[in-house]
This record gives C-alpha cells, structure tokens and sequence, in this order.
C-alpha cells in the first residue's frame, strides 16, 4: 500500500515520516516518531489521553489523521517543559500528587497548558469545564483541579 | 484502520470531482469526530477519506453584504466562539456548537459534520434550524441552496446524493440593536443531558425570535433536537410567540406546542413521556433565554 511522505513541524522542530492513508497521528507520534508521552486510551474522543495542539489548537490526536499534519505545527507533552526544567504544571503536578498511574497525565497536562494560555486565571468551575474531556481513573480529580490552580497562580506570579 | 487513501483538496471542484469518480467509496472528512471514531468501531470503511479543511470557503467565516453570515461548513467549534460578530448576533447557535464534546472536541468539531452525521440529537441542528439557516450544498450539477430542516431525512441518512458536499450555512441578517427604538432579535438553545457535560441530549432545543420596537414578537423559528427521528422544526410554538411580548400565556401555549409535537421513543436515557415533557420545559426556557438577549421583557 502506498505510504504518505509528510513533512510537519513537532514541537518547534521540522519531522518527517511516512505513514498509511489512514493512519492516526496517535500512532504515528508513538510508533512512528516514538514520542510515547502521548497516550492511548480509550481510541475513540473519550479520555483525553492522546491530547496534542494541532496548530494551536486543542484535539485529540487519537481523532485525526497523520496525513492530516502536512504543514502544520504540532506539539505534545514532550515539548511542554524548557531542556530540563519541567513547566510549572508538571511540577504542581508531581508536588501535589496529581497523578497515580499517570497514564491520563501527559492529556491532562496539554490540556492544561491550553487553557491557561487562554485564561491565565480560570476560577474552579473554568478548570473543571476544561478539563471535561480528560478522563482520570485513579485521583478522583481533586488534585489534578487543585495543581492546575495552584500553576495558574504561580505562572501569574502569585505565589 | 487500513483505508487505501487520503486526499486534501484546495478547492471545492476537485472534491466534487473526487466524490463522483469514487462513486459512494469515498467520504468527507471534516473534523473526524464521527467518522473517524465510526471507523474505528468497524462501523464503516470507506475507502477514500477526502480532508476538506483546506478549502478557503468551508474553512472560514464571514459576514455578508446583507448582514447575515456565511459559515464554513468545517470550520471548528472553537473557531465559532472566537468569532466575536458571529457570537453576538447568534448567540444560540454558538453555544449550541460549543456543546457539543469537551474542548479537544470543539478543536475539530464542524457543524457540517454535526448536520450531514445525521444523528437526531446533533446540538448544532436545532439552534441552526431555529435560526432560519440555509445551508449551500455543492455537487456534479452546480450548487443548491436547502433549509437545515430538510437535510437530515432519517437517522444518519442526509438528502445529499453521491458527490455532493456541504460548502457552507447562511445566516439572514438580523437587527443589530444598535437603534434602541428599532426592532432587536436574540436567540438561544438549550439541551438536557444526564450529566452536566460530555453526554448526548435526551432534549435540545432552539429558539429564535425577531421583537418590534414595542417589544411585540414579530417572527420566531423553533427547533427540536433528540425527540423524533430527526430534528424537527416546531411551526405550531413559534406561532404561539408571534404577536405576543412572550407573557405567561404565550410561553405555556409554547411549550404545550413542543410537547405536543415531539414524537421521541422510549430508551436508557429517556421515556416517551419524560422526553415530551422536558421538550416543552427546554422550549419555554430557551425562549425566555432568547427574549432578554433581544432585549425584551423577559
Ligand atoms: C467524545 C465525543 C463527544 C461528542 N459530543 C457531542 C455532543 O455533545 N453533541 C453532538 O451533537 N455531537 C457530539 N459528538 C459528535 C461529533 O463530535 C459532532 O457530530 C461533530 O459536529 C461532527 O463534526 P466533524 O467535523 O468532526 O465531522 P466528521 O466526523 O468529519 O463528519 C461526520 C459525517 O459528516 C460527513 N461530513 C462532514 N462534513 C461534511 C460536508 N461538509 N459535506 C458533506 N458531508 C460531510 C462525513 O462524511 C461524516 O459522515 C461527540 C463526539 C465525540 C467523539
Ligand atoms: S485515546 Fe484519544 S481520546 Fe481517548
Ligand atoms: S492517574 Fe491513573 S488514570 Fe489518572
């Protein structure tokens, strides 16, 4: 079968693979590019766990097509801390135990950093609305709402 | 997912052209919310999937000459909410798109997509349906223009034939309010769903009205979601708001009217009764929602 030549920029770096027509990103960025911090979940626009930015914008990489990335600009939780220091949200993530298996992390954090670079200052329910679309099977939530908060507050220079 | 091919098309011609020499194996991918999901589950395969966020008309929004807008058909939900004309003069229809999924979702979600999916609960329908909304469908034989309402023609089935797309919605123009004695419009939509997020709709619906400058109804559209086999539009409650200020006489002869025309089926998520009952309350609700957006006595 025919393989796609795609050329696309990954977290600020030009890529290039080939991939089947109907490929997902998901599985091109695990298997392909072995960024494995996107997770697979549920397959299907449920769990939030393979959350990527497709050319600023929020989606679930498990719901597109890696043909579909020609061009574009994606970035995944691998791009989200500076060399070797974490983003405060993976930070506030670890201090404040927002994670168990943390399988659904690496989705939480891309979906975080998304909303509070729209909304440095999201109150409670802001977050909790945000985040609707990541499912957590372990924390019961809490925490994760409780780091996401406490990054806003730092990343505003607040605390 | 093995599918043979994956073509992205710049211009609405080509797709044409493309979806006729397929012959009904090929099919439009706008954000693959259901499509591709459907493919995962085995529930289709075409063979041809046909990307068409990268032509220029279905991937943007713009006001008309006349006022009203023309809405891409693969334009995302968020795209929507970013648009800060569209999102006061249609206020319903935006927040009916916004519901639809969680924010990974609006990042992909068209309302093409949410039309020709055909589902009777697609939360954009009723709100485009209440609206008055046009959309423009492309084919071998030119282009034509069809009301919402008469697109989806049973569940998952669509009125579009073999090499016809969805190019955009037309949305009338509406007073701008911007004369306080001139008349004023305002929409809204509603649904209820079991939980407060990420749940399909039991009931949906759209209401859409046009007050004179007494505050009188002079027109009003009626939309229901998830109550018949297809979206439905409610003639007889948007007949009830005319000629009224949607006083308390007006609202329940609405709502009686929703209910009474709604014809949903029992299931897991909603009996008969329930479903005709709620459509009344989400009717009365959304009209009132939409009567203080016009600016009315609401
Ligand atoms: C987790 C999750 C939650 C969801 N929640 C909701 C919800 O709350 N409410 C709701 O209504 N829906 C919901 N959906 C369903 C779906 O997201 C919507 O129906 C969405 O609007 C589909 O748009 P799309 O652009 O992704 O369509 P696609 O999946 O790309 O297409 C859907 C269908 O329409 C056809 N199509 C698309 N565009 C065109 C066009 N321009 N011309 C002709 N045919 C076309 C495709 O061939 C396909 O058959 C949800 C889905 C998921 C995965
Ligand atoms: S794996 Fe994509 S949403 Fe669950
Ligand atoms: S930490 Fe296990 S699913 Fe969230």
């Amino acid at each position: 079968m025919a393989r796609r030549h795609v050329s696309t920029r990954v977290n600020g770096e030009p890529v290039e693979f080939l991939c089947e027509p109907h490929q997902t990103l998901l599985d091109v960025l695990r298997d392909e590019l072995q960024l494995t911090g996107t997770k697979e979940g549920c397959g299907t626009g449920d769990c939030g766990a393979c959350s990527v930015m497709l050319d600023g914008r929020l989606i679930c990489s498990c719901l597109a097509l890696a043909a579909e990335v020609e061009g574009a600009e994606v970035r995944t939780v691998e791009g989200i801390a500076s060399g070797n220091e974490l983003h405060p949200l993976q930070r506030h993530f670890l201090e404040e135990a927002a994670l168990q298996c943390g399988i659904c992390t690496p989705g939480f954090l891309v979906a975080a950093k998304a909303l509070l670079d729209g909304n440095p200052d999201p109150t409670e329910r802001e977050v909790r609305f945000a985040l609707a679309g990541n499912l957590c099977r372990c924390t019961g939530y809490d925490k994760i709402i409780r780091a996401v908060l406490d990054s806003a507050a730092e990343l505003r220079g607040e605390a | 997912m093995n599918g043979s091919g994956y073509e992205a098309p710049r211009t609405v011609e080509e797709t044409v052209t493309l979806l006729q020499q397929a012959n009904g194996a090929a099919r439009v991918l706008a954000g693959g919310t259901d499509l591709l999901a459907q493919m995962k589950m085995g529930m289709t395969s075409p063979a041809l999937l046909i990307d068409v966020k990268k032509i220029p008309e279905l991937a943007s929004i713009e006001q008309t000459a006349d006022g009203g807008f023309r809405i891409g058909a693969a334009v995302c939900g968020a795209a929507l909410a970013e648009h800060a004309a569209l999102v006061a003069a249609w206020p319903g229809i935006v927040e009916a798109a916004r519901l639809i999924g969680s924010e990974q979702i609006q990042g992909r979600a068209s309302l093409g997509g949410n039309l020709c999916n055909g589902s009777p609960a697609a939360d954009s329908v009723p709100a485009l349906i209440a609206a008055g909304a046009t959309c423009t469908i492309a084919g071998p034989g030119g282009t034509r223009s069809v009301a919402v309402e008469d697109v989806i023609t049973a569940p998952g089935k669509t009125c579009l034939a073999t090499g016809e797309l969805v190019v955009d919605f037309r949305l009338p123009p509406r007073p701008d309010g911007s004369d306080a004695r001139a008349a004023k419009a305002g929409d809204a939509y509603l649904r209820m769903i079991p939980r407060s997020e990420m749940d399909i709709a039991i009931v949906g619906a759209g209401v859409s009205l046009t007050l004179d400058e007494a505050g009188v109804c002079t027109a009003a559209r009626v939309g229901l979601g998830a109550v018949a086999a297809t979206p439905l539009r409610v003639d007889a409650a948007a007949a009830a708001l005319i000629g009224t200020t949607l006083d308390d006489a007006a609202l329940a002869a609405a709502g009686e009217a929703a209910s009474a025309a709604a014809r949903p089926i029992d299931d897991k998520r909603g009996t008969i009764a329930y479903r005709k009952q709620v459509a009344g309350v989400l009717t009365r609700r959304a009209a009132k929602i939409a009567l203080a957006r016009a600016g009315g006595n609401g």
